[in-house]
């Protein structure tokens, strides 16, 4: 127990709970099925006090998983046996916006949401949009390198990042980055820490960059009687040099729930939809939008509606916001997949999953990302039939090894935490993976960060 | 122990993704998982396979919660936290965990006696009546009279003086509920609701006496005192001989829909749930006829308070606004996190002073940003919360706007 003192006596006996009842309530995170009891959790609120809490529990050899808003999806910080949690959401302040040099400067438990209406209140624009921005934190989002709906336009949370302050596994305090566009001073060593899982590195805090937000949006909603046609009809979009901000669809199974849930009148019959936005200059943005209409119709798009306002784009658009709710309301257990394949290979990959779970007898509904070729395919089951939770991971097992053989990744934006550990080195090979093991053997040699994370 | 007898898919239905946080008050304020639905869940969830013991923490812990069900309506997987959370709370009192002499005596002394039998209740109103009258309380002790200023006002007069048992005729035929806190502090809302009725081609049936609907005791936990109650309302108004049944509360209604689950095997029950209406959602259902005239002299400018078992509970959010939007001569301003309890939810003001402070304060800074000098809303218990903590602040129920206005027609 000498840890647990030393914790308090650092941080104050309220910010250090060790009782049973906090302990279940961070045994998991927004991913299905994994569960584990830490020893502690822990709010630190600066930098010194991480460092300090890193340092107590090296002494013991005892293992810190950090976690912000614990929304993941790959069980990144579902905690080891015997870990600390080190749970950053005190330190959440938005510290500056610089107009002049378009950055935000952020501690790592600001939420995402809060940042992009931050950004906001100065014309700017902070794009990457995961699912769970309401809630989940800036901290978080670096260490996943999250996507969102905008990947394509707009890139990923990587591609907003200037510099990262980290508390090593040794408590020592480094900054890596800084305000300026143009840096090549060695290794990029930011690059390192973003996307790591918490494995390297705890951030404390963050500088991103931001854009001027965009002045318009259109929104256009199309359906097809064969995802092939929704496939051709995004490829001939981007042919004609239009990159749209968004282009989500939605497969048949995922269109019936959507329907059932929301009656808002979607064709159940379409075997696809498309949500299509474009966002920029208003004289761009009309142009644009009519242009990728008319191409919709002409690769037999069955019914197509552009929003006419704001309400109008709203409401097109809750198609596809609330596909992930009208899936996860028809079962107990929602397994939310992540697969992503080159943006050409799409329509074979929903065509292979749809195919896959009608052989296993299981219901899977897809949705996703087409703009970027990133696929939700989402399992409806219930955990506590074993024989049909042994056929979800078959049916994971197959997409995952076709998405390999298309080119693609195990995960495009959720991490490998625990979920997709069993398939890294099927992606990577050996070679990649022992120099990936090798960094994290040399900056954390004693295991103490997020161990049995990514690799064992 | 229900967490444990119950269909565990119920639990399970929580996917623990998160998108519960941001919109639980509690939460909000420690950002503890614990404080949050989605911890609490994973408390449950423990406790019905054994991994955790059902201790004073999870008693605390559900007395914490205010029950505002602003997690259900940002819930993706559609959890049914009422039923989980209504489930822990009768659990608590069955093995007794929340102890001490004056809880008790509180607690049968309202939910066993006085919310069980309305001709008392209506007495002990007057009683109450006479007490606020001589104002008594300053001879209280310093405590207690800080509790008595959160006690309603009794009104001069309860629904049955105001109201007869049958008013109007017309297309459909209506029961009106008059509810407990609303009968003894706002009766007139419950004239106005009738008049409104009566206005739209309605007859309206409201019964002198009328039993409590049972939500305070499901609420807390007394789940069979909740049974005898749906039980009674039931015998005194049939569903089958309404078209629809009338409530003017968003905490009662709120309850008054899952009569069923309740009472599974009484027949009644799921005609009952399914005719149940606010009374707003009511007036929007039959194209309400707009008023010709408006409530008040001046023009005014108005803002809208959710109550959390309207907006949340009963998902009624659009149609008290719509109401007021017919208005003429009112203006209403869109009030920030309407749907954000104000921290009365039933009895917390009572059991958790501090977190209920901390919401009131919040809420009555918004409202002031707003700068309407009138503010409407659904239910007693906000009624009450925020009229005493703002006493500058002329709050409404918005059926009293429209009633005002049909008033000034003639």
């Amino acid at each position: 127990m000498v840890m647990i003192d030393k914790l308090t006596s650092l941080l104050g006996a309220g910010d250090v709970l060790t009782e049973q009842e906090d302990l279940v309530s961070y045994s998991f995170d927004g991913t299905a099925t994994f569960r584990q009891l830490p020893r502690a959790v822990v709010f630190p609120r600066t930098t010194q006090e991480v460092a300090g809490c890193v340092k107590v529990c090296r002494e013991s050899g005892t293992p810190v998983i950090t976690r912000g808003a614990g929304t993941g999806l790959s069980g990144g910080t579902v905690p080891t046996e015997g870990a600390v949690v080190l749970c950053l959401v005190h330190m959440a302040e938005i510290l500056e916006v610089d107009a002049a040099n378009l950055t935000l400067r952020a501690e790592p438990g600001a939420i995402t949401a809060d940042i992009d209406a931050e950004a906001a209140k100065h014309g700017l624009f902070y794009p990457p949009d995961p699912g769970s921005m309401k809630i989940s934190t800036i901290g978080g989002n670096v260490a996943e390198n999250s996507g969102g709906l905008r990947g394509l336009k707009y890139g990923v949370t990587r591609d907003y990042v200037m510099e990262v302050t980290v508390v090593l596994p040794d408590g020592e305090v480094a900054a890596f980055g800084n305000r300026c566009v143009k840096d090549v001073a060695g290794y990029s060593m930011r690059d390192l820490f973003i996307g790591s899982e918490g494995t390297l590195g705890i951030i404390t805090e963050v500088l991103l960059k931001l854009l001027p937000r965009p002045e318009a949006r259109r929104t256009i909603l199309a359906t097809f009687a064969s995802m092939e046609a929704a496939a051709e009809t995004v490829s001939a979009i981007i042919a004609a040099r239009i990159i749209p901000c968004t282009l989500e669809f939605l497969d048949q199974m995922t269109i019936r729930c959507v329907e059932d849930y929301t009656k808002m009148g979607l064709p159940t019959d379409c075997a696809a939809l498309l949500l299509m936005e474009t966002d920029g200059h208003p004289a761009a943005v009309a142009d644009e939008a009519e242009r990728m209409v008319e191409i919709a119709r002409k690769h037999g798009a069955r019914e197509v509606k552009t929003a006419a306002d704001e309400a109008e784009s709203l409401q097109l658009a809750s198609a596809r916001r609330s596909a992930f709710s009208a899936l996860a309301r028809v079962s107990p257990t929602t397994i939310l997949e992540d697969v992503t394949v080159p943006r050409s290979c799409l329509a074979e990959m929903v065509a292979y999953i749809a195919e896959t779970a009608r052989k296993l007898e299981l219901t899977v509904g897809t949705f996703g990302h087409m703009g970027d070729g990133n696929l939700h395919p989402t399992f409806l089951t219930d955990e506590r039939n074993l024989e049909e939770m042994k056929k979800v991971h078959q049916a994971l097992d197959l997409i995952v090894k076709k998405t390999l053989s298309l080119g693609g990744t195990i995960t495009g934006e959720h991490g490998v935490g625990l979920a997709k550990k069993p398939w890294l080195r099927d992606q990577l090979g050996d070679v990649s993976l022992g120099l990936m093991k090798k960094f994290k053997e040399t900056i954390d040699p004693e295991n103490l960060l997020n161990p049995h994370k990514i690799f064992d | 122990m229900r967490l444990k007898e119950m269909d565990f898919s119920v639990l399970q239905q929580c996917m623990h993704c998160g998108m519960c946080l941001p919109t639980c008050p509690t939460y909000d304020t420690t950002k503890r998982e614990r404080n949050s639905p989605r911890g609490r869940i994973s408390l449950m969830r423990a406790i019905a396979t054994d991994d955790l013991e059902m201790a004073e923490g999870f008693a605390d812990e559900m007395s914490f919660c205010l029950g505002c069900l602003a997690c259900e309506s940002a819930c993706p997987a559609g959890v049914d936290y009422a039923g989980l959370f209504e489930a822990s709370r009768a659990d608590i009192e069955e093995k007794g965990l929340n102890k001490g002499l004056g809880r008790k005596l509180v607690r049968f002394g309202t939910l066993e006696f006085l919310f069980m039998r309305p001709r008392l209740l209506r007495w002990a109103g007057r009683g109450m009546r006479l007490w606020q009258k001589l104002g008594a309380a300053k001879f209280l002790p310093a405590r207690l009279r800080a509790l008595e200023r959160q006690a309603p006002e009794i009104g001069e007069r309860f629904s049955n003086e105001l109201i007869e048992p049958i008013e109007g005729e017309g297309k459909w035929k209506v029961a009106m509920l008059t509810g407990c806190v609303q009968d003894l502090a706002y009766a007139e809302i419950n004239r106005d609701t009738v008049d409104v009725l009566v206005a739209n081609g309605c007859e309206v049936h409201t019964p002198p006496v009328q039993p409590c609907c049972g939500s305070i005791h499901a609420h807390n936990g007394e789940e069979e005192m909740a049974r005898a109650n749906a039980r009674r309302l039931l015998d005194l108004l049939p569903p089958d001989s309404f078209d629809v049944i009338i409530s003017n509360a968003g905490g009662c209604g709120s309850h008054m829909r899952h009569f069923a689950k309740l009472l599974p095997n009484d027949g009644r029950a799921k005609e009952w749930d399914a005719k149940v209406r606010d009374i707003h959602e009511f007036l929007v259902e039959v194209k309400v006829r707009p008023p010709m005239a408006a409530p008040f002299e001046e023009k005014v400018r108005v803002t809208y308070h959710d109550s959390c078992h309207l907006a949340h509970g009963q998902k009624v959010v659009l149609p008290p606004r719509m109401v007021i939007d017919l208005m003429p001569g009112v203006t209403r301003v869109e009030l920030k996190e309407s749907d954000w309890c104000c921290g009365s939810a039933g009895v917390y003001s009572l059991t958790q002073p501090e977190q209920s402070r901390l919401l009131l304060e919040r809420k009555a800074g918004h409202i002031r940003a707003t700068g309407a000098k009138i503010l409407l809303t659904a239910n007693p218990g906000c009624h009450l919360q925020i009229q005493n903590a703002m006493p500058e602040l002329n709050v409404l129920h918005p059926v009293t706007l429209l009633a005002k206005a049909y008033r000034n027609e003639c």
